[in-house]
């Protein structure tokens, strides 16, 4: 299972609390990770990728292992500490005012 | 008793208020959705338990939400809005071609007599409804690909539809308004439409009754009187008597005749009601008095009602769809400010008290009459 984190905003749209888990399948990858996220939680889609052109939303960011991904491409195989459910995968809301 | 919802969407979230029929005294739920933008909810005139609303965030994009007990309970919809085809450029500020762009959702206007039939009022500026309750949303598109399309350039807010009103004596006639393209309308249910902006008078526009590029803040119809339709613009209050054909300004006496509100009193199709504002480079009440002007003679002559309103000291705007009226045998007239403040007036605008004084900045306002 991968560990999946989310900004407290997304945490109550999916009516979770903490963290999460999802199955994804070989290779792991951002696109896989999130495909997975938003099948079990309808109600995040849109809100962390574009529904249309299907990029990140651009004040969403990942991190993963204490590295940003966020520029890495989504297709790109992800740490083995993540797909060992060592460690989480973080998508982070821009830290803006308001 | 009969009684009365009042819906307040604001900068952080929504809120839910109802009272008896005597509208003193306030039961309130909120925030709903807290942290996120709430720019408007609106509930079905056929089924008042059923409500939409729009709930957006610069992080994470547009979500619609639906209750089906009132706004005690939510559940999120679908928030798909994809422009048809492969939109074209419209103007940017600058005069160079921009790509159409969706960002949010600013109005939600249900259908007259299905729960399930809505439509929803884009940024940037586009038109779609859904027949299925929010499970599905579907462009309109014969008005984004207007030819004037290209020229539509937005207002200070972006270019948003923001107005949205359906005629209940001609189910296939909607009439919208777009910051800054102007007023259009459809007679055939939204595959054409005509700009109606003849009579309108912009000074910022290079010809100042151009056929499109005017700022309408907003616009109200009373439904006994489906022709006529009433605007506040960028500057100018104006009337139209022959569904949006033509305009003649009915500013009158107002001491500024800019501002974003204008609503309809439930029982008289010629009293209306306006929130002048100061200048469209200050966005403040002239004097640091807010006032409600009210016109009995549909436009003209204006008499200021300012019992119960802060008269010193008060630098708050009102939003353009911050203003509504419930139907109750004494008219109530409603508006939210950005300072916070939700405003109550039972007895048609004579005096007015607070809801609530201190909620975030109010975006809209939209009052249910409840049986």
């Amino acid at each position: 299972m991968i560990r999946v984190i989310l900004p407290a905003h997304l945490s109550t749209l999916a009516r979770e609390k903490g963290e999460l888990e999802v199955e994804v399948g070989e290779p792991v990858t951002q696109r896989a990770i999130l495909d997975a996220l938003e099948e079990r939680y309808p109600t995040l889609r849109g809100t962390i990728r574009d529904r249309v052109t299907w990029r990140r939303r651009p004040y969403v960011r990942f991190f993963a292992c204490g590295r940003d991904l966020s520029l890495e491409s989504p297709d790109a195989p992800l740490p083995e500490a993540i797909t060992t459910g060592a460690e989480p995968f973080l998508v982070i809301g821009a830290i803006a005012g308001g | 008793m009969s009684g009365v919802r009042v819906l307040v969407g604001t900068h952080k979230g929504a809120f839910v208020m109802t009272s008896d029929g005597k509208r003193k005294k306030w039961d309130i739920s909120g925030p709903h959705f807290a942290g996120w933008e709430v720019y408007h909810l609106k509930g079905s005139p056929a089924d008042p338990n059923r409500i939409y609303a729009s709930q957006s965030s610069g992080w994470f994009g547009q979500v619609i939400q639906r209750s089906n007990d009132g706004g005690e309970t939510w559940e999120p919809v679908d928030n798909s809005f994809a422009y048809k085809g492969t939109p074209g450029p419209h103007t940017w500020y600058d005069g160079t071609p921009h790509p159409w762009e969706f960002k949010r959702v600013w109005h939600l206007e249900p259908s007259l007599n299905d729960p399930d039939t809505v439509y929803a009022g884009a940024e940037d500026a586009a038109l779609f409804h859904t027949t299925d309750g929010g499970k599905s949303w579907d462009e309109i598109a014969g008005l984004r690909q207007h030819e004037t399309a290209p020229r539509w350039q937005p207002g200070a807010g972006g270019l948003c539809l923001h107005t949205i009103i359906l005629d209940p004596s001609d189910p296939a006639r909607i009439y919208i308004a777009i910051s800054a393209a102007g007023a259009f309308r459809t007679d055939d249910g939204g595959k054409s439409w005509k700009p109606i902006n003849k009579g309108l008078a912009s000074g910022f526009l290079p010809d100042p009754t151009a056929e499109i590029g005017h700022c309408v803040h907003h616009m109200a119809m009373h439904p006994s009187k489906p022709g006529v339709l009433f605007m506040q613009k960028h500057w100018d209050v104006m009337r139209s008597d022959d569904a949006g054909e033509t305009w003649r300004e009915v500013s009158g006496n107002l001491p500024s005749d800019f501002g974003f509100v204008v609503d309809i009193h439930a029982h008289e199709p010629d009293t209306i009601y306006v929130v002048p504002i100061k200048s469209d480079s200050e966005h403040i009440p002239p004097d640091g008095k807010l006032r409600v002007y009210r016109s009995r003679s549909g436009g003209n002559e204006w008499e200021a009602r300012t019992k119960g309103l802060p008269q010193e000291n008060c630098y708050v705007n009102v939003l353009r769809d911050a203003m509504s009226v419930d139907s109750l045998d004494e008219c109530g007239v409603y508006f939210g400010t950005t300072g916070g403040q939700v405003y109550v007036s039972a007895d048609a605008g004579d005096s007015w008290e607070p809801i609530v004084e201190n909620l975030p900045a109010v975006f809209s306002v939209e009052v249910q009459t409840l049986p």
